[in-house]
């Protein structure tokens, strides 16, 4: 394909290493990640291991959403449908006798990305708001469709028969949580370097003007979908932790309100930051816990916050560190 | 499957897709002049619904829910643009869709702290509890008056965008607003009304389903998102586009429900049928939305931008 040489100089600038400030922070919430099951286990306080492990299983899936909404400028409302999907996979692939945790991610990764070449082929037809409402109404179709699976819980959902096996570490809460944490890790080095890279600039510059990248001679469809499909199966590998976590699967876990939670993720830490989404699922979540603590009605509290983060944070958390290079997903 | 059945069906089919227009007009037209995509729109039609229902319940008039839940629910537009949906119009698509989707978890919540979680239900008015009978067959009066309804509103917005000055602003709106506002034409009150009048037409959807459905917290975002569902295969801003959109939409919905299982037990083994059937008629409309983007991204009635 012909086109302009990319400046790798340029390319780089968008990376957690534009910063030392951002290189601190990252290096920081990992150190917390590591460090909150050792002190769990000190102080046997269970709450705070279920509460980190959830803000993974969602940092990894809004990691995975800012590779499509970040820097591809795809706004899809409709992640949670991968998340679910990989959640479901745990339990029809394990009730089905497939119950070889490498087996099932195997499985896992040919279904959700045929599905998500499928469904991103036939939403990015479409343009901008369009493609917000349909992403939205594929997600509600596995939603329903999972609903109406009577045999599988319907809309109450079902615990897991047997977690994914995985030899001497199944069902060993403490290793599925490092497991996590590292799958999280190469997640978030896996989009720095595909972000510095050709294929990330020609990504990031269709989210810009797709009309030049085409005029540059370079196709954005064959870019824009593999990014989505990408991202799609980052989800899909966080809703493979999340039921195995909870050994629980239920549709709630596509609901609608999901995926506009992961998109609430992403912009509050920062889109089109590597590591924004991260801070972006702690602070969502913890900011959640602690309005439950306060109380019931809290997502009466939550909405008018989201709308003040539109109004008032439209760079992210990520954004207030610091130093490096000025977000670029938004104008 | 007698033939009364399937035209019952049909009926409640054509019902249905009514409502929705009623709501695709509103955020189709406020789309249109405004670039400006509302999820709260669901929001008004829970709101428009609970304002009929309290207030059929304390005067025991229906025609008096309906005024006030219509009249209620456009106040509460001005009301929503002045306190700052105006100033999202400006802000991309994702600013729209994240500031909305807060209004809706304050909405849904809001209603639970009001009127508790349960479930509140309305009577359809005494003169409309009787069936009626239609070529033979009886149809319960309260879905046809449904139906009338929304078709006079389908003509009345037909005549007003058509035939009168208002809807020359709004079509002239939609299509280049910055020349309509050199031309001395308020276009922020223009945009205000237009976003009021589709306010108004959500909250009559909710008033008109207070008989037919249980009127409660979150009632909203499943008729949102079908409405969505219906502007996407109509065509994102033409009215024309959401009229035969939701009434291909609810046709399809509802025989999806009601016929596609009695059919799939005639062709498939009985225990097959039964797991298929159900799970095939809730993403029926689904299905369409796909087939249709997949050969027209732009809609069946795509709005032609000069």
């Amino acid at each position: 394909m012909s086109g302009t040489a990319p400046n790798p100089s340029a390319a780089r600038e968008a990376g957690p290493g534009a910063s030392r400030w951002r290189a601190g922070a990252t290096a920081a919430l990992m150190a917390v990640g590591v460090a909150v099951p050792i002190y769990a286990a000190l102080t046997g306080d269970t709450y705070l291991v279920a509460l980190a492990s959830r803000i993974l299983v969602y940092a990894l899936a809004a990691v995975g959403l800012n590779l499509a909404l970040g820097f591809g400028g795809m706004v899809s409302f409709g992640h949670a449908m991968y998340l679910g999907l990989g959640a479901y996979a745990v339990l029809l692939l394990g009730a089905s006798g497939v119950t070889n945790g490498w087996l099932q991610l195997a499985i896992l990764v040919i279904v959700v990305g045929v599905v998500a070449a499928v469904v991103g082929t036939i939403s990015l037809r479409t343009r901008g708001i369009a493609f917000i409402m349909i992403t939205l109404a594929f997600a509600q179709l596995f939603y329903f469709l999972f609903v109406s699976l009577k045999a599988w819980g319907g809309d109450e959902g079902m615990s897991l028969p047997q977690p994914s096996s995985f030899g001497p570490f199944t069902g060993n809460r403490t290793a599925l949580y490092f497991a996590l944490l590292a799958t999280l890790a190469a997640a978030l080095a896996g989009t720095h370097r595909l972000v510095g890279s050709r294929f990330g600039l020609v990504l990031r510059a269709t989210r810009v003007n797709e009309r030049r990248v085409r005029a540059l001679g370079t196709a954005p469809l064959p870019y824009r979908l593999a990014a989505y499909v990408l991202s799609a199966l980052l989800c899909a590998l966080a809703g493979f932790f999340l039921a195995n976590l909870t050994g629980f699967v239920s549709p709630a876990y596509l609901a609608w309100t999901v995926s506009g939670e992961l998109i609430v993720m992403v912009v509050l830490g920062g889109a089109g930051t590597v590591v924004g989404p991260v801070a972006g699922a702690v602070g969502l979540l913890v900011l959640e816990e602690g309005l439950k603590a306060l109380t019931e009605h809290w997502m009466a509290i939550l909405g008018p916050l989201i709308v003040l983060m539109v109004v008032l944070l439209r760079n992210g958390l990520w954004s207030l560190l610091p130093g490096g290079v000025t977000n670029e997903a938004r104008r | 499957m007698s033939p009364a059945f399937l035209l019952t069906q049909v009926l409640n089919g054509v019902q249905f897709g009514l409502l929705l227009f009623l709501m695709a007009a509103g955020l189709t037209l406020v789309f249109g002049i405004m670039n400006f995509v509302n999820l709260a729109h669901g929001s008004l039609y829970m709101v428009g619904a609970y304002v009929a229902a309290l207030t059929y319940g304390r005067t025991g008039s229906f025609a008096l829910a309906l005024v006030a839940a219509v009249v209620g629910v456009f106040v509460l537009g001005i009301v929503l643009d002045r306190l700052g949906f105006a100033a999202l119009h400006r802000r991309d698509h994702l600013d729209q869709v994240l500031a909305t989707f807060g209004v809706v978890l304050f909405a849904n919540e809001a209603m639970r702290m009001l009127f508790g979680s349960a479930p509140l239900y309305m009577d359809a008015p005494a003169a409309l509890s009787q069936p009626v009978v239609i070529a033979g067959f009886n149809y319960p009066a309260y879905r046809g008056a449904i139906i009338v309804a929304g078709l006079l509103v389908a003509v009345g917005l037909h005549l007003l965008i058509e035939r009168t000055r208002l809807g020359m602003l709004i079509r002239a709106g939609a299509s280049n607003r910055d020349m309509v506002s050199a031309l001395g034409v308020n276009v922020g009150w223009l945009a205000r009304l237009v976003f009021a009048l589709g306010a108004a037409l959500a909250g009559f959807a909710g008033a008109m389903v207070g008989p037919i459905l249980s009127i409660q917290p979150g009632m909203g975002e499943p008729v949102l998102i079908l409405t969505l569902v219906v502007i996407v295969v109509g065509g994102i801003g033409s009215i024309r586009g959401a009229l035969f959109g939701a009434l291909i939409v609810g046709i399809v919905d509802t025989l999806g429900r009601g016929v596609l299982p009695g059919l799939l037990h005639l062709v498939l083994s009985p225990s097959l049928a039964s797991a298929a059937g159900p799970a095939l008629a809730s993403v029926g409309v689904y299905l369409l939305m796909a087939a249709v983007l997949a050969f027209k991204p732009d809609g069946l009635f795509p709005v032609r931008h000069s």
